[in-house]
């Protein structure tokens, strides 16, 4: 009894209740939509998002937030593909330590900036999502790198699979998820970010160093967002100065925050999140189907991220109540 | 902090930060003046650049382009003075402004069309009034929701078409005020009002206590809540005006109008000195801010540098102004 009551009062699955309800209504309307083929469509809309979700969730764990992703994951596709573009002669999986390096560096240079200077990680990440982006334009000179340039070999991970028809870069981002699984529970350094977002002058004085987990989980966030960006160049085919992850932060925050990362730091996990992004998923794959126009994306990402916001508030004041009714 | 007890006047507040020092000395730590001498520094390289620079009607007319976000930098600062952020301003335009030209082209009467808009504007600085005041969560995130879902509905409602507006109705950065552009004029004028009531209005100095301490300024009997609710409502109304101006500047809407605005708003609050965690800052400040960055920008403009690395100039001076900021004010600690 007491097994099944702690199950169902855990926010993973008050999502998970939310993708069943979702999928079950657009399937009573649509049938198409619960079908084998349609479960692959889904699941070939989120690996990018998945694992740039990952490193989002660190961050806003460590009570602080990054705007800079879809920016990171823009340059660090571009400094690949030019690569793949001008240096064809050097093999195409140095490209993932390219833009996986790139994303890592500039990560890190969002967390100097909040960490040395000590200011707010919205307003550095905001001007840095714009620099970035400019940077993006100024290194590839404002054209876009085309089809032909990016490996085949490098495509062809978004088509063909190893097993049972899923593609690799779906095992990819499954694998990112176990490692920030393990990463969360398991490692001392995983739990020390939780340790920091709950509390950061208790953290402090309980020996945890926050400069450094301040600068390791922005360079984390920045390395995903690096791979998401060699991810992306294999998921399309082509990268673009203006297009390639623009507008990704805003997905991304939705995604998390739905998830159950609270906004105020220090509560996440790695399952809850996983189903946020398969929540954004399905929604994603049912509007073209309920013949809802993809104009109508941005305000529901919009509506998703206050909406969560709703359910944190909520879940957060039932936490305080239980509280006080232990001590009364 | 010590603004409350004697009557202060607003010369007597500008100088309250060090009262033991002489005049100059204060004045040349206020962030007011970095602003001031960058804002020459620009002019002088601007002018060298291009001889065009000297041509004051050529400033104005550029600055009309940037009109539009300076009004509503000016609001921005009061609300970062009060501790909070609106990052759904630039959203807020589109909408507001999808709205009004929506409703004017399926045949609605111009001055009720312009109220929809206007109203909408309110509507939406309600909304992040009611999740940030009346539910307590943090304006950051919430306007980043807002910023998305205002944007999002703009798109649903103009799709990918853009709606004109009446000729009539077009070009008010073509007309004329005594030599200056209208929407100079608006600028200006709102920058003396909003300045006056800032610095030199209870309401505006309860302002400064709430940025500073909101627990000690609520036990000291200002109604925080009200103050802010006035602020995001004001930042509504003045986003949707906003909207319509650059409605009639570009003479058609389109879902993206003000896109990226944020951006520009909040560097122009920043790079005159407001306090990004509340309780410092100045209209002054933001007011030549604003044109400050018209004449980094229109001279990157002369200077025939891309739009891209103009945004990316812009991002370094977002970062750059903020350190500023905050390196100061940590010199100048009350």
């Amino acid at each position: 009894m007491n097994i099944v009551r702690s199950i169902l009062v855990r926010r993973e699955t008050g999502i998970a209740v939310m993708i069943v309800l979702l999928c079950l209504a657009v399937g009573l309307y649509k049938p198409q939509f619960l079908t084998l083929n349609q479960l692959r469509v889904i699941l070939l809309l989120v690996p990018l998002i998945m694992i740039v979700a990952m490193g989002q969730m660190l961050v806003l764990v460590a009570r602080h937030v990054d705007l800079s992703v879809g920016s990171m994951l823009g340059l660090s596709a571009m400094l690949a593909g030019m690569m793949f573009r001008d240096m064809p002669y050097i093999p195409w999986p140095v490209g993932f330590v390219v833009a996986i390096g790139a994303g890592a560096l500039l990560g890190l240079l969002n967390g100097a900036l909040v960490t040395v200077f000590k200011l707010p990680a919205i307003i550095v990440t905001l001007g840095t999502l714009n620099l970035y982006r400019g940077l993006t334009f100024i290194v590839s000179d404002a054209r876009q790198v085309d089809r032909q340039f990016v490996p085949s070999a490098l495509k062809s991970m978004s088509q063909t699979s190893p097993i049972f028809g899923i593609p690799w870069i779906i095992f990819m981002a499954l694998g990112i998820v176990l490692l920030a699984w393990w990463f969360t529970r398991h490692t001392i350094v995983g739990r020390q970010i939780f340790a920091l977002g709950s509390n950061p002058s208790a953290a402090e004085l309980r020996g945890v160093k926050v400069n450094q987990i301040t600068l390791l989980v922005f360079t984390i966030s920045g390395a995903l967002s690096g791979l998401a960006g060699i991810m992306y160049a294999s998921r399309w085919g082509f990268v673009n100065p203006s297009n390639t992850g623009a507008g990704f932060e805003f997905q991304v925050i939705a995604a998390v925050v739905i998830g159950g990362v609270s906004i105020n730091g220090g509560v996440g996990t790695v399952p809850g999140v996983m189903l946020g992004v398969l929540l954004l998923g399905c929604v994603a794959a049912a509007l073209p189907l309920l013949g809802i126009p993809g104009t109508a994306q941005g305000a529901i990402y919009g509506a998703i991220i206050l909406v969560a916001l709703l359910i944190d508030r909520s879940v957060r004041q039932q936490g305080i109540a239980s509280l006080k009714m232990v001590r009364a | 902090m010590s603004t409350t007890g004697a009557p202060t006047t607003p010369a007597a507040a500008m100088h309250e930060a060090a009262p033991a020092r002489p005049v100059w000395h204060v004045a040349l730590v206020r962030p007011e003046t970095m602003t001031l001498v960058l804002l020459i520094v620009a002019i002088i390289v601007a002018s060298y650049l291009s001889p065009y620079f000297l041509d004051i009607g050529y400033i104005l007319r550029s600055f009309t382009l940037s009109a539009e976000f300076a009004l509503v930098a000016l609001v921005l600062t009061m609300v970062i003075i009060a501790g909070e952020i609106d990052l759904s301003p630039a959203s807020n335009m589109a909408l507001s402004a999808c709205l009004f030209a929506w409703a004017q082209a399926s045949g609605i009467p111009m001055p009720i069309a312009i109220a929809i808009g206007l109203l909408a504007g309110l509507a939406m600085g309600a909304l992040n009034a009611f999740m940030v005041i009346a539910l307590q969560l943090p304006s950051i995130i919430v306007t980043i929701g807002t910023l998305t879902l205002y944007r999002g509905l703009a798109q649903i409602i103009a799709g990918d078409k853009s709606i004109r507006v009446p000729d009539w109705f077009i070009g008010i950065d073509k007309v004329m005020v005594l030599g200056i552009p209208v929407p100079v004029v608006i600028f200006i004028v709102a920058a003396l009002v909003l300045g006056l009531i800032l610095a030199g209005t209870i309401f505006g100095r309860q302002i400064y206590q709430i940025g500073t301490n909101e627990v000690a300024a609520r036990y000291a009997g200002i109604r925080t809540r009200r103050i802010k609710l006035t602020l995001f409502l004001l930042i509504g109304l003045v986003s949707a005006v906003a909207g319509m101006m650059t409605a009639s500047r570009l003479g058609s809407v389109r879902y993206d109008l003000g896109l990226g605005g944020e951006l520009q708003m909040v560097l122009m609050a920043m790079l005159g000195g407001t306090y990004i965690f509340g309780g410092r800052g100045t209209i002054l400040g933001t007011f030549l801010a604003a044109w400050l960055l018209v004449v980094v920008s229109t001279g990157m403009t002369v200077a025939n540098l891309l739009p891209a690395i103009q945004l990316t100039v812009l991002g370094v001076l977002l970062i750059v102004a903020i350190i500023a900021t905050n390196f100061i004010y940590s010199r100048t600690q009350r």
